[in-house]
């Protein structure tokens, strides 16, 4: 997005250090210290030498390798989830339909919810005596309530979560593929029509590896989001589905050992960075413009 | 094989509405739990209209003490992370728009290994840190952190603003006469003013929905999300709609005055 | 010990009833000064905290007080962190439940000069309060206990020849059959979710009832028979137990029928729906019927901001009238003599007649709080619930599982130089699992 536009009287790289100074000395001060001083805190002993007993008492945690498998099922069904209903979303407004401005508006306000609304909005759907009951009922699918978040049936549970932050973080995808496929000239799309092309086909053929960049850019951040929440789970499964960021902070906060909640971080920037990585080599694109 | 034209429209749209219900029907539903009784809140089957709307369970929220101060403090501290991170963030996402230079691909992956841990965690030691300096427990503290956090999407959606802002224009003023300051000042950033007020409105938002660093580094001086993340498994559930209802029912708001800025949040244009 | 303990519950019966009550601490604290905090665990949920506010310290006419309220992580965190600050803080008193004094003590006041000022306290609370040493570092203020609430809707399906009034854990089983045999529905309601108080039902009711004691016969032959009961009694117990903070809530919808929880946590659908309830004790086991008592307790930080205001503040809070208040409002039981008030709610007198046939029964054994383990206490809890997911959610098995748990408690009672207490009778060294 900004490349050519060095002049020439502008080179000297005294004036952009000066405005982006402060803002990297702020993110270095209150964020890259404190994820240092946390990351020492998972080999700190108590008298202050380097140990290894916090890593081993997450790993010998009954709720260690179900957090770790929970966190990767939730992230190979939610993140597809929602580049699939991003990018029928986005082809839908991308294709001036009529209203089109009013459809990206709707589709983008759970942009501004946070996971923790999101998680009681949708407890108050999938709760035992919630919404979802009373329509099946209605519609006379049910005759009894069915209780949808019980440890019993941990995919209801799952799919519980996956709908809620499907529902919740669409939003982020679509608007990175809106813009995306605004960077493609529309001639594209037009000759795709010409040739006859299905709009199936067309999305496939033609759409999807021009939205490469993007798919990109939507995978990474989603990926990397995704580990991070949990308030969601915690509002619809409670302690029925412990996840790696949901551990790290009930090791902090409840069991108030911040050692072992370090130690679950640290899996979790391990997890997010292997993933990048992954998505980097799969899809083949370099750093750079992902970062835009 | 390709559908009559009309019946092709009809399925867009049909797709089109049903996707708007999909993101409106829950937003209903926390609505209508909001403002029931709180004996409805218990009762099954529940109604699916508003046939006997009450504030009953929206007063005992807003009069359950702390709440109507958690949302006087989620203001304070958003207001405040707007003022800080547009400061910090705007220069830099000029710069970034602006001048190629080396490093920027290094602050670019620096911003997105601020996301990839979870800020929980970050506050643990900033809450050791936040003791000493005497910002436990503040508006200011929890506002400090927000910014950090906020900063790195100020970045992005303003340099796409910038960007968008010709550059030329700037440079035609500058060979009028104008420093390179004034010019700024003149000409870039009249124009990009609504782009500003969008990422201002961005960096309420990330505020005004963060949970956990609010949680962790303040005991008194509650977030509205903190409170509520706190009472969360403690509170009868007409507290949980209540809340998540005040929590959630901005957004649609706010989307809608940043509804042009949208796709600048990930540099579009 | 457990003769002394049963002493302590009578007085509590006692106390309770009691129509002589004295007032005690004098007249409303008029106390002036710099506004304080005053940091608890109790009265977390915001209903309790709103009542706490509002209405119990409504009466108060001292200096400004902040109460707040929080995990005991947190709280304990803030009460250290200001200690070793050193100088004043904002925390002016501090309100704690027995077993999470503990890691306070060096940053605690000697409140023994103060004691004489509040008569009626059972001399064992009293003792309590000393945390092991001659010195009184806080002033018991309220308590409180667990026990079932029980819809009416229930009792046609108790197995014939039990008394409601005096289960047993085999007879609570058969009950929760019988529901789910006539009405294909899962009615018991254990709390097993987030923030739920179970530890304390495994610490003081089903552990103790079974095998006689807690940490000493944590992997006994007699846990093994008790986890297999708890297996047979999840079999009739509602899947969302495990979502459950509080079972007043699950309760109130009807959700379950027979519901096990702190008397706090049931108050709320006692209070609301007083004729379609009754109150029962906690059911006994082949040891006995042991139940928990709750002792909260009122300390005074050095490092206070208001000297005065705190100690005006003990006072107001221990005065009978206030000590009503708290069972009115929260329903914690008063610790000083009060006379119990005629037009007492109908909710709160279902419970104050639960506790006093739980503490009268033949075969009542009380049992108190962990005692010792101080910021170990939540490594104890969590060993013990983690031990309830393997072996009853997770199905694993029961002597595999309590042989590799009972590391973990005994680490915890260890790492904390915890003697034995209760059930568990005395050591000298740190308390061990056989």
């Amino acid at each position: 997005m900004t490349t050519g536009r060095m002049s020439v009287r502008w080179r000297d790289d005294a004036l952009p250090l000066a405005l982006l100074g402060p803002a990297v000395l702020y993110l270095l001060l209150l964020i890259v210290l404190p994820m240092v001083q946390a990351l020492v805190l998972a080999f700190q002993g108590d008298d202050g030498t380097f140990t290894l007993e916090h890593l081993r008492r997450m790993t010998g945690d009954v709720a260690f390798r179900d957090a770790i498998r929970n966190t990767l099922v939730l992230l190979i069904l939610i993140v597809p989830a929602q580049i699939v209903l991003a990018l029928v979303m986005a082809l839908l407004v991308h294709s001036r339909i009529r209203g089109h401005e009013w459809f990206l508006y709707v589709y983008a306000i759970p942009l501004a919810i946070s996971d923790l609304a999101a998680g009681i909005l949708w407890l108050s759907v999938f709760t035992q005596n919630g919404y979802l009951n009373t329509v099946l009922q209605a519609l006379g699918i049910i005759k009894e309530p069915i209780v949808y978040l019980s440890y019993e049936n941990i995919a209801m549970v799952i799919g519980a979560i996956v709908i809620a932050e499907s529902w919740r973080a669409t939003a982020l995808v679509l608007v990175i593929l809106v813009a995306g496929l605004q960077l493609i000239p529309r001639d594209y799309f037009e000759a795709a029509d010409l040739f006859g092309a299905s709009r199936l086909r067309r999305t496939v053929h033609v759409v999807i590896p021009l939205l490469r960049p993007s798919l990109q850019s939507a995978l990474i951040i989603r990926t990397i989001f995704a580990f991070t929440t949990f308030a969601a789970v915690f509002a619809l499964a409670g302690r029925n589905l412990p996840v790696v960021a949901g551990e790290a902070y009930n090791w902090s906060v409840v069991a108030r050992d911040p050692h072992v909640a370090a130690a679950y971080a640290l899996v979790l920037l391990a997890l997010a960075g292997a993933m990048t990585m992954v998505y980097l080599r799969v899809l083949g694109t370099s750093e750079t413009q992902r970062a835009r | 094989m390709r559908l009559p034209y009309a019946v092709d429209r009809a399925l867009v749209y049909a797709v089109a509405l049903l996707l708007a219900a999909w993101v409106l029907v829950p937003l209903y539903f926390i609505g209508l739990a909001a403002f029931s009784t709180p004996d409805a809140a218990y009762s099954y089957p529940k109604a699916l209209l508003p046939v006997a709307p009450s504030a009953e369970t929206m007063r005992f929220f807003l009069d359950s003490r702390g709440v109507v101060s958690s949302i006087v403090n989620s203001f304070a501290v958003a207001l405040l992370t707007i003022v800080i991170a547009l400061l910090l963030g705007a220069p830099a996402g000029y710069a970034l728009a602006r001048f190629a230079f080396r490093g920027r691909d290094a602050f670019a992956v620096l911003v997105l290994t601020t996301k990839m841990f979870p800020i929980a965690i970050l506050s643990i030691p900033l809450a050791v840190t936040f003791l000493q300096l005497g910002l436990y427990d503040s508006i200011v503290g929890v506002a400090l952190v927000h910014s950090a956090m906020a900063l790195p999407f100020v970045i992005l959606v303003t340099s796409g603003v910038f960007v968008a802002v010709s550059h030329e224009l700037e440079e035609a003023a500058q060979t009028l006469g104008c420093s390179r300051w004034t010019a700024f000042l003149r000409v870039a950033l009249p124009l990009a003013l609504p782009g500003l007020a969008a990422a201002a409105i961005f960096t309420f938002v990330i505020s005004w929905n963060e949970a956990f660093a609010s949680t962790i580094l303040t005991l008194r001086s509650r977030t509205l999300p903190a409170l509520v993340l706190t009472a969360l498994d403690q509170s009868p559930i007409t507290f949980k709609f209540a809340g998540g209802f005040v929590m959630a029912a901005p957004a649609i708001a706010f989307i809608f005055l940043m509804r042009r800025y949208l796709l600048n949040l990930w540099g579009g244009r | 010990m457990n003769a002394r303990s049963i002493v302590i519950v009578l007085a509590l019966v006692i106390t309770a009833c009691s129509t002589q009550g004295t007032p005690s601490g004098g007249a409303a604290a008029t106390d002036q000064g710099s506004g304080f905090v005053f940091a608890s665990t109790q009265f977390t949920p915001t209903t309790e905290q709103e009542a706490m506010r509002t209405k119990i310290l409504a009466g108060y006419k001292g200096a400004p007080v902040d109460f707040i309220t929080d995990a005991e992580g947190v709280i304990l965190d803030r009460i250290t962190a200001e200690a070793k600050a050193g100088g004043a803080g904002k925390v002016g008193l501090i309100g704690l439940e027995n077993g999470q004094f503990g890691s306070l003590i060096s940053g605690l006041q000697d409140l023994g000069s103060t004691m004489d000022k509040y008569k009626g306290i059972p001399a064992d609370f009293v003792g309590l309060g000393k945390l092991g040493t001659a010195t009184q570092y806080y002033v018991p203020w309220m308590q409180a206990t667990y026990f079932l609430a029980v819809n009416k809707k229930a009792l046609p399906y108790l197995p014939s020849g039990a008394d409601v009034n005096a289960l047993t854990y085999d007879q609570l089983i058969t009950w929760g059959k019988n529901i789910t045999d006539k009405t294909g529905k899962r009615m018991i309601g254990l709390p097993a979710g987030n923030n739920s108080l179970l530890h304390r039902l495994l610490q003081g009711y089903f552990y103790p009832s079974y095998t006689g004691g807690l940490v000493t016969t944590y992997k006994s032959a007699d846990a093994e028979t008790m986890w297999g009961a708890i297996k047979e009694l999840w079999k009739y117990t509602n899947p969302q137990s495990t979502t459950y903070a509080f079972m007043q809530e699950p309760l109130q919808s009807e959700e379950v029928w027979i519901g096990f929880d702190h008397a706090a946590r049931l108050i709320n659908v006692l209070k609301a729906k007083p004729d379609d309830f009754v109150a029962v004790p906690a059911p006994a086991g082949p040891k006995g019927r042991y139940f928990m008592t709750v002792l909260v307790g009122l300390a005074i930080p050095k490092t206070t901001a208001n000297q005065a205001g705190a100690a005006a503040l003990i006072d107001y809070l221990l005065q009978p009238s206030t000590q009503i208040a708290t069972l009115r409002e929260n329903s914690f039981f008063p610790v000083v003599k009060v006379d119990i008030p005629g037009d007492l709610n109908p909710g709160l007198k279902l419970e104050a007649d639960a506790v006093a046939k739980q503490a009268g029964a033949k075969d009542a054994k009380p049992v108190p709080l962990p005692v010792g383990l101080g910021a170990k206490g939540g490594d104890l809890n969590k060993a013990m619930v983690d031990t309830f997911q393997r072996i009853v959610v997770k199905g694993e098995d029961i002597r595999t599982v309590l042989n590799e748990q009972a590391a973990l408690v005994q680490k915890a009672i260890t790492d904390a130089g915890a003697t034995c207490w209760g059930p568990d009778g005395s050591s000298t060294g740190p308390c061990q699992v056989k």
